[in-house]
């Protein structure tokens, strides 16, 4: 090696690309989604490192508890619904392979289906608590619990809009690399909140269960 | 579930009322005519000469990289110079504010600012500099060089890049209008738990600060997204890992830093929102929030961000001293693994913001000796820099000053955070000014390559140079006033004067702060002798065009093609066989060697949609500032709408046929000839040739194989 680190002959070299190199826009797409998710999960930690720090006895102020209020079964049934949702999706995405047009429309929307059951379990749940009068006011564990939730709730509400776009982008446009593309990166999306779900049913509700 | 307010609040018009307009503040109604002057001044000029139609199409709507990083480095020396001028007041109120016989006006009792208002004018100080112009003049410069760089005809993303800068923008457009609607924050540029809660600052002003930063975390982060795929994806064939520039290796780990601790900010500050919006109780002093938890976060972020914007600076400097020494970088592949270093231990450091927290000897010894490890990769960056310089052929133009300028206050700050590390020191200085004065080293450190960058890169992306007279005096009295202002203020900070004094009660400190004011004068004239730089460089900018290699001397691949760079980048993508391509070419004698035939290039289209998304996020945030809810959702679903709209219509793209390409590059071609081959060697450093001595046992040039005469156009 020179001082240019290279041992390439300067007199046979090849100068120009004459490979017509092209980027693979699919995978530059994805790849770059994958580190927005990256930074969605950083969110996610922070968040859950917020709920560590205020989910001591002191940090409900003498108020109530996630152990007062969680309702294992009710929240198992939020996760069946989103789980199953993210099954709908991969079948959809098996019917994407085959370029079966109705398979994908009809796992997307058994997706966004399932997608609004779990969102309607969680809204319903919120109001309920709000009814009996506990809120993000209520103490400093209240808000880590209720914001910890409500942003995976919307996250959840933002990709079941996307669904919907992605359902009508199929039926106007077919498979096209847009859309393809977008199909993918919406996996992605979908599978990493339900990845997040399972963070949260396990150290927020079940664990505050417990506690 | 939304808290009552002290003011009124009104369904239409939320917080707004004319009490919030300060057209009584003897400092802001006038700067208010003089910028409503100056804007209809400028649109006017804009409307006369006819030029909507042409900003609208090659800036407003671009997506070239270029473009959009010319944009961001202009939103960013704006924002500087704001920030000065924030500087400047804070210097005279306490070079004024001293002891209890002096004076006071304007309603303050010492000095000219009341103290709600000097804490508005740090706070808007600090955020500015750090997220609104050191920041945005990075990513600008990554914009530009990086994709060309690596022999890319674009950013991964185009599009997504000028979302970024367009957010940005809209960040910058919030705390601007905070001068004149309302109020900014008053409690530092980090702002600490529980001041910044409802009860104890009841006004709008920490809610500016919030939608500010949050903008701000969000275009930084998708552009880091975007130089991070760009980088990774878009290499032209042959740029292998062990062949990127330094630079790019050095926008790579900065951005990992952007991409994963920016997030951390975002949920700091949207926590605030909470408590503040929401009455929630994650930072407040009773019902169980966590004063600490905000510090916490707020440094788990603040940390990595300070070597966000350093470590492009080390990128910067790494390009600029091999091109002046003549001599490859020493130490490559240590330069590689140092950056990745920092950006990895920047993660683990964040509590020595913070010791007097009191976590105990464990704890802060053990983040004392993590702070005290970044000493080892920045000190192995230090020696190669000088290495590389060591027996080299040294021009001592502006740029290289402006570097090597660099290069001593990373020793003064990189020092004095060594024995900041040291909790029993920081115990002692711990919000003193002595603080305030290592990083401000360290962010002129910042400052001192983005000056050297703007005289290196000019060229590149303009096609002539800086005038060099006044590239230097201004670099000369910027360095006076940094040594004026900032060898005081460690002093000060010995002698235990703490940060953010509206009133300085000790009289004995007056002699070193009227030094220091002293300094900002001659930081004034710097100021002023840029403006004279960019007037006397456009003026005789016909005498000053420059080829591809601007320098003579340059090394890597952006010094390949045409200077302005043509928005195509490259007619026929690079094949990179060395590490320094352009030098290899160079000493090769083949660096004039064109393609010789052009194929049809594909190229994304302009949209106005960035901008339109912009300005609705801008009216997003004034809306949450000003909680008026309708405004909020109006421009929440008017940006979803948008969104969908845009990906509804996707980008097709165009195609630039090989015949039109063949065309502009002769045409480029046909410049270039005409310029001629004066690349003449720059020796008009302060030492000039004189130390810029040829050597016969450097590898020689000439002797390469297969060179013949490779040296001609050097002579
Ligand atoms: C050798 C590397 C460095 C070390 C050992 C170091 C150490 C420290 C320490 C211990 C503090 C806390 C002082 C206190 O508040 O008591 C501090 C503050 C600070 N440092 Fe550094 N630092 C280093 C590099 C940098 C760099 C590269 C930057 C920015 C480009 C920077 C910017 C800052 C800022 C902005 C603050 C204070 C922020 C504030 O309190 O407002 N430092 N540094
Ligand atoms: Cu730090």
């Amino acid at each position: 090696m020179s001082s240019h680190g290279s041992n390439v002959d300067p007199k046979t070299a090849e100068l120009w690309d004459k490979s017509h190199y092209q980027h693979d826009v699919i995978s530059t797409r994805t790849f770059g989604y994958f580190m927005y998710l990256l930074s969605d999960g950083m969110l996610f930690a922070t968040l859950f490192a917020a709920y560590g720090v205020l989910s001591y006895q002191h940090s409900y102020s003498g108020g109530p508890t996630p152990a007062d209020f969680v309702k294992p079964w009710y929240t198992f049934a939020q996760t069946m619904a989103l789980f199953v949702s993210v099954l709908s999706y991969g079948l959809a995405m098996n019917a994407l392979k085959h370029k079966n047009k109705s398979g994908v429309i009809n796992g997307l929307l058994a997706a966004f289906v399932l997608g609004v059951l779990f969102l309607a379990l969680d809204i319903h749940d919120m109001t309920h608590l709000a009814s009996s009068g506990i809120t993000v006011a209520t103490s400093g564990g209240m808000s880590a619990f209720i914001i910890l939730t409500q942003v995976h709730a919307a996250h959840v509400f933002f990709g079941l809009i996307w669904i919907l776009v992605m359902m009508a982008q199929v039926l106007a446009k077919g498979f096209t690399t847009d859309v393809v593309g977008r199909l993918l990166t919406l996996r992605m999306f979908w599978h990493l909140q339900a990845i997040i779900w399972v963070f949260v049913f396990v150290f927020v509700y079940l664990w505050g269960y417990m506690s | 579930m939304l808290v009552d307010l002290a003011g009124g609040w009104n369904p239409m018009l939320g917080r707004l009322a004319w009490s919030q307009i300060p057209y009584d503040n003897p400092i802001l109604a006038p700067l208010f005519v003089a910028v409503v002057i100056g804007a209809v001044l400028v649109l006017g000029l804009i409307t006369y000469y006819g030029k909507w139609t042409y900003l609208w199409k090659e800036w407003l709507t671009t997506v070239d990289h270029k473009k959009l990083g010319v944009m961001y480095i202009l939103i960013g020396l704006v924002m500087l110079f704001r920030g000065f001028i924030d500087g400047l007041m804070i210097r005279t109120q306490q070079a004024w504010a001293v002891g209890p016989h002096s004076s006071g006006v304007f309603g303050a009792t010492h000095g000219y600012l009341t103290p709600f208002h000097f804490g508005q004018v740090y706070s808007a100080h600090g955020v500015i500099m750090i997220l609104l112009a050191a920041t945005p003049l990075l990513v600008g410069f990554m914009n530009i060089i990086v994709p060309i760089q690596i022999g890319a005809r674009d950013m991964a993303y185009p599009y997504l890049n000028a979302l970024g800068l367009w957010f940005t923008a809209a960040a910058g457009a919030l705390i601007m209008i905070s001068l004149f609607v309302g109020d900014f924050a008053h409690n530092g540029w980090f702002g600490y738990a529980p001041i910044f809660e409802l009860q104890y600052s009841p006004g709008v002003g920490v809610d500016y600060w919030i939608w500010t930063m949050e903008l701000l975390a969000l275009g930084t982060t998708l552009g880091g997204i975007n130089i991070l795929a760009t980088i990774i994806k878009m290499r032209a064939p042959g740029m292998t890992w062990g062949r990127l520039p330094i630079f790019v290796w050095a926008s790579l780990a900065s951005n990992v830093i952007a991409l994963t601790s920016f997030p951390a900010l975002q949920v700091a500050l949207a926590l605030v929102a909470a408590d503040r919006y929401l009455g929630a109780h994650f930072f407040t002093a009773g019902l169980g929030g966590n004063l600490m938890l905000y510090t916490n976060l707020f440094w788990i972020w603040g940390h990595p961000e300070v070597y966000f914007v350093i470590l492009p600076a080390f990128g910067m400097m790494s390009e600029i001293f091999p091109t002046f020494s003549e001599k490859p970088l020493f130490g490559y592949m240590t330069m590689v693994l140092a950056s990745m270093a920092i950006a990895g231990v920047s993660w683990l450091v964040w509590l020595h913001h913070f010791f007097t927290m009191g976590a105990g000897p464990y704890v802060n010894s053990a983040f004392s000796v993590a702070t005290m490890l970044v000493g080892i990769p920045t000190g192995v960056k230090v020696f190669n820099w000088a290495f590389t310089m060591y027996r080299g052929r040294l021009t001592f133009n502006a740029a290289m000053l402006w570097a090597i300028g660099a290069l001593f206050l990373l020793l003064v700050g990189g020092l004095t955070g060594m024995m900041l590390a040291v909790p029993a020191i920081n115990y002692m200085v711990h919000n003193s000014v002595f603080v305030v004065a290592h990083f401000h080293s360290m962010l002129l450190t910042i400052v001192y390559a983005i000056f050297a960058s703007v005289i290196y890169w000019f060229p590149k992306v303009f096609g002539f140079k800086l005038n060099e007279f006044w590239a230097k005096t201004m670099f000369w009295l910027f360095s006076a006033g940094t040594a004026l202002v900032f060898v005081p203020m460690y002093m000060l900070g010995f002698m235990g004067m703490t940060r953010r004094l509206d009133y300085v009660f000790n009289t004995a400190w007056h002699p070193y702060l009227l030094v220091m004011e002293f300094g900002i004068v001659v930081y004034t004239l710097s100021v002023l002798a840029f403006f004279a730089l960019l007037y006397v460089s456009v003026r005789d900018h016909a005498s000053n065009q420059v080829g591809a290699d601007a320098w003579g001397t340059s090394r890597s691949l952006e010094w390949l093609t045409h200077s302005p760079v043509p928005f195509y980048n490259f007619a026929v993508l690079p094949h990179v066989n060395a590490r320094d391509e352009v030098a290899w070419r160079r000493d090769n004698g083949i660096d004039h060697v064109q393609p010789d035939h052009y194929e049809d290039i594909h190229m994304p289209n302009n949209t106005g949609v960035a901008i339109v998304l912009g300005g609705l996020t801008f009216v997003l945030g004034f809306a949450l500032v000003w909680r008026i809810w309708w405004l909020c959702a109006f421009s929440l679903l008017a940006i979803i709408a948008l969104v969908i709209y845009r990906s509804f219509k996707g980008d097709p793209g165009y195609i630039i046929t090989a015949a039109e390409l063949e065309q502009m590059e002769k045409a480029a071609m046909r410049r270039e000839a005409r310029i001629g081959k004066q690349q003449h060697r720059v020796g008009s450093g302060v030492l000039g040739e004189a130390i810029a001595y040829a050597r016969s046992d450097l590898p020689s040039l000439a002797s390469q194989p297969g060179s013949t005469g490779g040296l001609d156009h050097r002579s």
